[in-house]
């Protein structure tokens, strides 16, 4: 059945342009595709990279959405929230939400964020978008794989999204379901059927991430283009590279806790319940260990983080080196520092756990190990800077949200260095100081990256440009918002305030900052309504927005050198041969700013350094 | 009637802006200004990044210490002073990292804006810098980690022999507290046991369990280090003491431990903070359930010669519910034919026991 679809005979032809040319024969002749082949059951990397994108923008405004609502309730724990009931019916109980229902919503707007709009939004988006057409492939190595990729995550999609609406809630045991609360029904109502749904939903998406994942693997090894040495790719391939290994090497292991959780549940089993009481009633589990789990899930889990913000990465070096006119300073130092930064992230996941009860012996090593990571992430800041320093800068708004990624990546990241500290985790572990960190260096960081990078390639994806003016507004309304919610949290968090908290106003130790609560509160709001302008920008410019050029920002990578909305198999003829590295940005000696990938040294005699003029 | 004008405000305010927004375009091309590739607009926002890093910095500058009094909840035990001390200097490192990185970013975006007849200067790599910034933050990080790794191993390292042990245990949704007695050993529980009376699931036929005894309030003494043995009965909970910054995980089916030593008796510290209803708090610092939030517990630090007093008046839970004990003493029976050794019944708490445990 595979092989009615079109990209797949596109595919055994665009495996190297060292293929005879009778590739361009074959493109005219293709017979036109019904709507539902074209644009539901693609299998056309374009098409998928936007059925994730759009997909994610609608989870974004749920998860948006979710977080309001319970920035509402720690806003104004004293107010009436009747007004609500005609969207949360039974959950609004005599004006006051109900707290099971907060925990709820706590619980769905982390795992809607992280892993429906940061994994699958950002890197579904991004690597299918850009990984044929950034190393000169027709497509993906399996296009139908690539498929079954998004309609997994669709009906993943669909399952957590009818979690919302049934009697029980949704699960509410917190976006990291630690048990024995996300696996007793008696413990939390979420629990019953709401959990049920979550974990098949989350059984069917890491299905989705492996799909993709070797996918985009396969496709890096084998597919590039004639000259497309892995020297020469540009740092979005390397990121969405390595991305795509953590995520095939971690998430099965959230397959098998997610498995043995459904058996914990449902079959009897003792894998994480032990000595419970509970309902009053003793279970019969013994010998179990919720640590078990915990291990098990920050296995995955702290990988999760670093594919959240390493697709980020790599978009955002591409997007500063193209604005600022200047090759991204330190290539392979960039390159080495993800290489780093991956190996590392597989050794460093029992710092969620120091006060878990974990032999603190382990917990001296997770911390040493932990620190590490600070020094690739350092690498990389001090070479973004570098790479701004004596640009020649435009802002344009995909620009915007590259420098203010660095600003975010930068506070959150260093107060990471805080958090990896056990001796000062032990105050600090799970207060609003993880909420603030968290937020500011996985989740507002790849928020930004992911807006850069809608801005920067939507000419590439519809043909047409987003408004700039509505860009900047989107921006600067976004960046001071971010810090505005963010920043005031690290105080909450530092005075100790913990996490999940319906509301303070039982303890006496948590009294004060009901006023920079509220503050918290207002400028998070805001900053969620601003999104609105984003979105009206991009669905209208999809159909009304200034038309694009080929390449609109001067860039060199090869996605560039395709016609303004690529057809099928991307490029209408050959694909093209890579000659250079992809920064050849303001070269001594070169007419224009930008040298594309595409150029060989032998048409650039006047710019050549001295060790390329040998390749002439 | 409000929802509806509500909705009507917005629905014209909407429309305004997408009035707005066509005029916006419509001048744009009217003026040419959509056809030059860099315009006005990179100038205006390479002077907001300027305005961002001073007014940003100055708000953050400002809040900061407007809030600092209160972020910091008054320390009472011996390694929250070392930790916190540890803490604002790690703070303070990284805060001129922090100002440096920031003032960099914001200052290049400024200074290399674009300019017509510059040209970017080609720059790809200086291995000598960044083998430099390479080294620094792993030198820096080095220091970080070995002091840390030195407060860690002392906080979690064996209580001292001394130390007052008590146990807390705990449940949807509130915490439970018991003392070992004059004998100074905990009884053993097995949660099988738990009823609505026997809510620790005391096996009473163990002799240790016996004289111990359950309270309403934690006490501890001044001065004196304080083993908590702790356990949970349901689902994960987490030990959160605030003021003595102590955290840990109560888990079903695995006990874990915390010690530290507290420094100011609450009466000290509500004449420190000018308080007279300052209590020690402990609260539930891992998602629980519904009542998460209100899983709080008083803690009195008092002066030891007080302590040993409060003590001294407890009376143990076999005391307390003496029809507890007496179902285990007939199981025994039942079990062995000979007649045990009357425990050492109601165990009296005295002064001295309490006394030989400080």
């Amino acid at each position: 059945m595979a092989a009615n679809f079109p990209t797949q005979e596109q595919v055994q032809g665009g495996i190297g342009a060292t293929e005879p040319g009778h590739d361009h024969a074959h493109h005219d002749e293709h017979h036109e595709q019904s709507f539902l082949q074209k644009y539901v059951f693609s299998t056309d990397h374009k098409v998928i990279a936007k059925q994730f994108l759009i997909t994610g923008i609608f989870w974004a405004i749920i998860g948006g959405a979710l977080s309001s609502l319970f920035r509402l309730q720690l806003g104004w724990p004293e107010a009436t929230l009747e007004w609500l009931k005609p969207f949360l019916g039974k959950w609004i109980e005599a004006g006051k939400l109900n707290p099971e229902f907060y925990l709820a919503l706590v619980t769905m707007h982390g795992t809607i964020m992280v892993f429906f709009v940061l994994t699958a939004g950002l890197s579904g988006t991004f690597s299918n978008f850009l990984i044929p057409l950034q190393i000169g492939a027709r497509d993906m190595a399996s296009g139908f794989m690539n498929m079954l990729s998004y309609w997994f995550f669709f009906g993943s999609s669909v399952i957590m999204f009818a979690s919302l609406f049934i009697e029980t809630g949704p699960a509410a045991a917190g976006w990291t379901i630690y048990p024995p609360l996300s696996a007793l029904p008696q413990a939390i109502a979420g629990s019953g059927a709401g959990q049920t749904l979550w974990l098949v939903s989350m059984a069917l998406f890491i299905i989705s991430q492996l799909l993709g994942g070797v996918n985009y693997i396969t496709t890096v090894i084998n597919l590039r283009t004639q000259g497309m040495s892995m020297s020469k790719l540009p740092l979005t391939i390397w990121a969405f590279f390595l991305t795509a290994i953590l995520g095939l090497l971690s998430f099965p292991v959230l397959f098998s806790a997610a498995l043995l959780l459904i058996f914990d549940r449902s079959f009897g089993t003792s894998f994480f319940l032990s000595d419970i009481y509970i309902a009053g009633q003793a279970l019969p589990n013994t010998g179990g260990s919720p640590i078990l789990f915990q291990h098990l899930f920050w296995f995955l889990g702290h990988p999760e983080v670093y594919i959240v913000i390493m697709p980020a990465m790599g978009m955002v070096s591409e997007i500063l080196a193209t604005n600022a006119r200047k090759p991204v300073f330190g290539y392979r130092a960039m390159i080495g520092s993800l290489l780093g930064i991956s190996l590392l992230s597989f050794i460093v996941w029992a710092h969620h756990m120091f006060v878990t009860g974990m032999n603190p012996f382990l917990g001296s090593v997770f911390m040493f190990l932990t620190l590490i990571i600070a020094v690739p992430s350092a690498v990389k800041v001090f070479n973004w800077l570098a790479t701004l320093w004596r640009g020649n800068i435009r802002f344009t708004t995909a620009m915007l949200f590259s420098i203010g990624f660095v600003s975010l990546f930068i506070a959150g990241g260093l107060t990471g260095i805080i958090l990896g500290n056990a001796a000062l985790d032990i105050q600090l572990h799970n207060t609003y100081f993880v909420v603030a960190h968290f937020h500011l260096v996985m989740g507002s960081s790849a928020f930004f990256g992911l807006w850069a990078g809608v801005y920067h390639w939507f000419p590439k994806m519809f043909g047409r440009m987003m408004d700039e003016k509505l860009g900047y507004l989107h921006f600067w309304l976004t960046f001071a918002g971010v810090y505005l919610v963010f920043l005031p949290m690290h105080y909450v968090g530092i005075a100790g305030f913990p996490r999940r908290y319906y509301a303070w106003t039982g303890f006496d130790t948590f009294s004060q900052f009901a006023d920079l609560n509220k503050f918290i509160s207002v400028a998070a709001i805001i900053a969620f309504l601003g999104q609105f302008i984003f979105i009206f920008n991009f669905f209208y410019s999809i159909w009304r927005g200034r038309r694009a050029t080929e390449n609109p920002w001067n860039s060199t990578t090869l996605e560039w050198t395709t016609p303004v909305v690529p057809g099928h198999g991307n490029w209408p003829g050959d694909i093209p041969a890579v000659h250079r590295w992809p920064y050849d940005y303001s070269k001594p000696g070169a007419e224009e700013d930008f040298i594309p990938q595409t150029v060989p040294y032998s048409q650039t005699q006047s710019s050549n350094l001295p060790y390329e003029k040998e390749m002439e | 009637m409000t929802t509806l004008s509500i909705v009507l405000v917005l629905a014209l305010l909407l429309v305004v802006f997408g009035l707005l927004f066509r005029l916006q375009i419509l001048t744009s091309i009217f003026s040419g200004s959509s056809n030059r590739e860099v315009g006005v607009s990179n100038r205006v926002n390479a002077i907001l990044f300027m305005v961002f890093l001073l007014g940003g910095g100055a708000w953050f500058a400002w809040s900061f210490v407007e809030n600092f009094d209160k972020m910091n909840p008054p320390i009472a035990s011996v390694h929250g002073l070392a930790t916190d001390k540890m803490f604002w200097v790690s703070m303070a490192i990284l805060g001129v990292a922090f100002v440096l990185t920031q003032v960099l970013l914001f200052w290049y975006s400024y200074r290399y804006q674009h300019k017509e007849n510059r040209r970017a200067f080609f720059f790809p790599h200086n291995n000598k810098i960044e083998v430099i910034w390479t080294l620094i933050p792993a030198i820096v990080m080095a220091a970080l980690v070995f002091a840390g790794w030195k407060e860690w191993t002392r906080i979690t390292g064996p209580a001292p022999k001394d130390a007052v042990v008590l146990e807390v245990m705990g449940k949807q949704f509130n915490w439970l507290v018991r003392y070992p007695g004059r004998d100074q050993k905990l009884g053993v529980v097995n949660y099988r046991l738990i009823d609505a009376v026997n809510e620790f699931g005391f096996d009473l036929s163990d002799q240790n369990g016996v004289d111990d005894f359950t309270a309403g309030e934690i006490h501890v003494p001044k001065g004196h280090p304080v083993l908590l043995r702790i356990r949970s009965r349901d689902v994960l909970h987490s030990v959160y003491m605030p003021n003595f910054r102590v955290q840990m995980y109560a888990v079903p089916g695995m006990p874990t431990k915390f010690w530290f030593t507290p420094t100011k008796t609450t009466d000290e510290m509500r004449a420190q903070t000018g308080n007279p209803n300052f209590n020690y708090e402990l609260a539930c610092n891992q998602i629980c359930g519904r009542g998460h939030f209100a899983m709080k517990m008083s803690i009195i630090v008092d002066e030891p010669d007080d302590y040993v007093a409060w003590f001294a008046k407890q009376k143990s839970f076999s005391e307390q519910n003496p029809e507890v004990l007496a179902s285990f003493k007939q199981k025994s029976d039942k079990l062995v034919d000979k007649a045990p050794a009357t425990p050492a019944a109601a165990a009296v708490v005295t002064p001295t026991a309490a006394k030989a445990s400080l």
